[in-house]
C-alpha cells in the first residue's frame, strides 16, 4: 500500500541537496582560508623587505622611509581572522594554523616599528592589545569597536591584538615582559598597560601621538590634492 | 552544547528538506491528474444527491446573512439543496439575522443554548435526512459552483469525505494579506495529502460528507476544540477516504489582528497536538498509509522544528542587533561602509545558510504551485512580501504557547 520507493527518492534526493550543501560550503572555507594565508604570505613578504630596507638604510636618514614603509594589509587580516573565529565552518585547524601566523607577524611588524621609532625619534604610535576568546569578556567586544574605529580614523595608528589564552611562546613572552594581568582586555601604550574599557575620546587623551597621526594624514592629503590640481 | 545545538538544527533542516521534497515528487507524481480536475471536474455534473449545509453560529452577526445567501446562491438544484442553521446561544444579533430567512422554504433555523460548536453541528446533525451533509462556519462564503465541483467525487463509493480550498475573503490588513499567500501555500499541501490520502483535517468551512458516515462513526466530538480535526483522524483510523477537490474554493474571513490570529492558531496547534496525542496509535503505523507512517510524525516534528529554526533566526537576528547596538554605543555610526569596501569573505558561507536557502527555494517553489492552484496565475503580490518577511517572526507566537499548554495541561480560549 505504500510507495516506499519514493520515499528511497526522497531521502536519496534530499542526502544529494544535503552533501552539495557541505561541499559548496567547504570550497568558500577553503577559498576564505586561502585568501587569509595569500594576506599573511604578502604581510611576510612586507615585513622581510622593510627589513632588509631598514638594514640598508641603517647608516641614512629618516627621511629615506618614506610612508608605506611597514605593511597596510594587518589590520584587514586582522579583521578577518576575527570574522572567521566566530563561523564554525572555518574554525578548523589550518585557522588555528594561520591565527599563530598572524600573532608571529604582529610580533615582527612590532619589533620593526619599534627599532624604527628608536632610530628615528618619533613618537610611538602603536597599541598593543590583549584580548580573552575563553571567558565571556563584553568590554574585549567594545574595545574592540574602539580599536576599529581608530584605525580607521588614524591609517597610521599600529594596533597589535593578541589573544591572551593563545598558546604560543612569543605571545607569553610579551605577556611577562609588559606583565600583563589577566584583567582583560589590556591595552599597552607607551609602555604603561591600562586595563579595562576607554572610549576613543580617552585613548586620544592618553595617546598624544594620535593627534599628530591626524595632523600628519590631513597635511598628507592636502599635499595630494594639491598635487592633483598643479597636474 | 553548540555542537548538539547545530545537530538539532541539521536534523530539523534535513527533515523540512525531506518534506518539501517529498512533496514535490508527489506534485510530479499527480500533476496530469490536478490538470483534468482542474479542466473537467464540474462540469456536465449528472448525479445530484440531496446535501444539507449545516452553518453553526456564535455571535456572527455581520457575516452570517451573507454566508446563507452565499450557500443559496449555490449552482445546485433548489429542491437537492437545504440548509440548517444553528443559534448556539449567541449574545448579539445574530438570531434577528437568522430570523431573515425563517420563511425560506430551503432553511431551517435551530436555536439552543451555548454549547461549542460540535454540539450545535450534532443538534443539526439529528434532523439531516439527505445523502450528504456539509458544515458552513457562519465566517466563511461559497462560490457559486463550489457544490458542483465536490458533488462529483462522491460517484465513487468508497469516498466518504471531500475537503474544499479555502482561501482568504477580502483581505485588508498586513496580516490578511498574509494568511492569503499562507492558504495558497495550504491549498496546495492539501491537494498533495488528498494524493497520499493522509488529509487530517476536514475543515469547517464546507467539508462534505456521506450521511452515513456520522450514523457509523458518531457525531461531532470536542475535539479539543478542533472538532474538524478529530473528524478527520477519525475517519483516517476508520480508514474512510477524504480527498480534496482543489477547484471547489470557499472564503473565509481570516483574523485581522495579531492578537486574534494568534488565538486562532494557537487552538489550531494546541487542537493538532491533543488530538495527535489521541490518535497516537496511529504514529508510524504501516497500516494507516503515509498518514500513520510520515504525515502525522512529520506534522507532530514540524512544530517542534520550526519552532527551534525560528528562535534560532530569531535569537540570531537579536544578537546580531544588539551587537550593532553595542557597537553604536561604543563608537556611534559607521559612516565608511559603501559598496567598494565590501568583502565577500565577511558573507556567512556555513553550510546551514547554504541548506537554508534550498529550503526556502523549494518553498518558493511550492507557493509558486499553490498560488498557481489557487488563482490560476501567478502575480507578485504584497501578500507575499509580507509572508516571506512577517510569518518566520510570528509563527513561533502562537507554537509556543500551544506546546506549553500542551505540555502542563492548561486550557486555552475560543476566542
Amino acid at each position: 500500500m505504500i510507495d516506499s520507493r519514493k520515499y528511497v527518492v526522497a531521502f536519496a534526493i534530499t542526502a544529494v541537496i544535503f552533501s552539495t550543501a557541505i561541499f559548496v560550503s567547504n570550497i568558500f572555507s577553503q577559498k576564505k582560508l586561502e585568501d587569509v594565508r595569500t594576506i599573511e604570505n604578502r604581510v611576510a613578504l612586507d615585513i622581510l623587505s622593510s627589513e632588509t630596507q631598514f638594514a640598508l638604510l641603517e647608516e641614512t636618514s629618516c627621511r629615506d622611509i618614506g610612508p608605506g614603509f611597514l605593511s597596510t594589509e594587518l589590520g584587514s587580516l586582522g579583521e578577518k581572522l576575527v570574522y572567521a573565529e566566530n563561523q564554525t565552518e572555518l574554525n578548523t585547524a589550518d585557522f588555528e594554523y594561520l591565527k599563530r601566523s598572524y600573532f608571529l607577524l604582529e610580533i615582527k611588524d612590532y619589533l620593526l616599528m619599534k627599532r624604527l621609532t628608536e632610530k628615528c625619534g618619533i613618537k610611538p604610535t602603536f597599541i598593543l592589545y590583549f584580548y580573552s576568546t575563553e571567558d565571556i569578556c563584553e568590554e574585549c567586544e567594545r574595545i574592540g569597536y574602539v580599536l576599529t574605529a581608530l584605525r580607521d580614523k588614524y591609517p597610521d595608528l599600529r594596533v597589535y591584538s593578541f589573544d591572551y589564552h593563545f598558546d604560543l611562546g612569543a605571545i607569553s613572552t610579551l605577556v611577562s615582559i609588559y606583565k600583563v594581568k589577566s584583567d582583560l582586555p589590556a591595552l599597552i601604550i607607551n609602555g604603561e598597560t591600562y586595563y579595562g574599557f576607554y572610549s576613543i575620546e580617552k585613548l586620544e587623551e592618553t595617546v598624544p601621538a594620535l593627534r599628530e597621526l591626524a595632523k600628519k594624514a590631513k597635511a598628507l592629503e592636502a599635499s595630494a590634492t594639491s598635487s592633483l590640481k598643479t597636474d | 552544547m553548540a555542537e548538539i545545538q547545530t545537530l538539532i538544527l541539521y536534523c530539523s533542516l534535513f527533515i523540512s528538506l525531506f518534506f518539501e521534497v517529498f512533496l514535490l515528487i508527489t506534485y510530479l507524481e499527480v500533476r496530469e491528474e490536478i490538470t483534468l480536475e482542474t479542466k473537467y471536474v464540474g462540469k456536465d455534473v449528472k448525479r445530484f444527491p440531496t446535501v444539507t449545509i449545516i452553518v453553526p453560529c456564535f455571535n456572527e452577526e455581520h457575516t452570517v446573512n451573507k454566508t446563507i445567501k452565499s450557500i443559496l446562491n449555490l449552482d445546485y438544484p433548489k429542491d437537492k439543496l437545504s440548509i440548517i442553521t444553528v443559534d448556539d446561544g449567541s449574545t448579539d444579533k445574530t438570531i434577528r439575522e437568522l430570523k431573515r430567512f425563517e420563511k425560506h422554504p430551503q432553511v431551517s433555523i435551530l436555536l439552543k443554548k451555548n454549547g461549542g460548536k460540535h454540539t450545535a453541528l450534532n443538534l443539526a446533525l439529528e434532523k439531516v435526512g439527505s445523502d450528504l451533509v456539509g458544515c458552513l462556519d457562519a465566517d466563511s462564503f461559497v462560490n457559486s459552483d463550489a457544490l458542483r465541483k465536490i458533488v462529483p467525487f462522491f460517484d465513487d463509493l468508497s469516498i466518504m469525505a471531500v475537503t474544499p480550498s479555502i482561501k482568504v475573503h477580502e483581505p485588508k490588513s498586513i496580516l490578511q494579506y498574509l494568511q492569503k499567500i499562507e492558504y495558497s501555500w495550504g491549498i496546495f499541501l492539501r491537494r498533495m495529502l488528498s494524493s497520499l490520502r493522509a488529509l487530517y483535517v476536514t475543515p469547517g468551512p464546507f467539508s462534505i460528507f456521506r450521511t452515513k458516515v456520522f450514523r457509523e462513526l458518531g457525531g461531532y466530538a470536542e475535539g479539543h476544540q478542533t472538532e474538524d480535526l478529530e473528524m478527520a483522524l477519525r475517519l483516517q483510523k476508520n480508514r474512510y477516504k477524504i480527498v480534496n477537490s482543489h477547484g471547489a474554493h470557499v472564503y473565509t474571513v481570516a483574523p485581522k489582528g495579531l492578537k486574534a490570529l494568534y488565538k486562532q492558531r494557537v487552538r489550531w496547534t494546541y487542537g493538532f497536538l491533543n488530538n495527535a496525542i489521541d490518535y497516537r496509535e496511529m504514529f508510524f503505523n504501516r497500516k494507516y498509509g503515509h498518514i500513520g507512517i510520515f504525515i502525522l510524525p512529520i506534522a507532530t516534528s514540524s512544530i517542534f522544528s520550526t519552532l527551534y529554526i525560528a528562535s534560532s533566526a530569531v535569537w540570531g537576528n537579536l544578537s546580531r542587533a544588539l551587537d550593532a547596538l553595542t557597537r553604536f554605543e561604543t563608537v556611534g555610526l559607521d559612516w565608511k561602509f559603501s559598496l567598494s569596501s565590501f568583502d565577500w569573505f565577511f558573507i556567512s558561507t556555513g553550510i546551514i545558510p547554504f541548506l537554508t536557502i534550498s529550503s526556502v527555494i523549494l518553498a518558493l517553489v511550492m507557493l509558486y504551485l499553490g498560488i498557481k492552484l489557487a488563482e490560476g496565475k501567478v502575480k507578485l503580490t504584497r501578500g507575499v512580501f509580507y509572508y516571506l518577511a512577517i510569518y518566520l517572526f510570528i509563527v513561533p507566537l502562537w507554537l509556543t504557547k500551544a506546546v506549553f499548554s500542551t505540555i502542563f495541561k492548561r486550557q486555552i480560549n475560543w476566542r
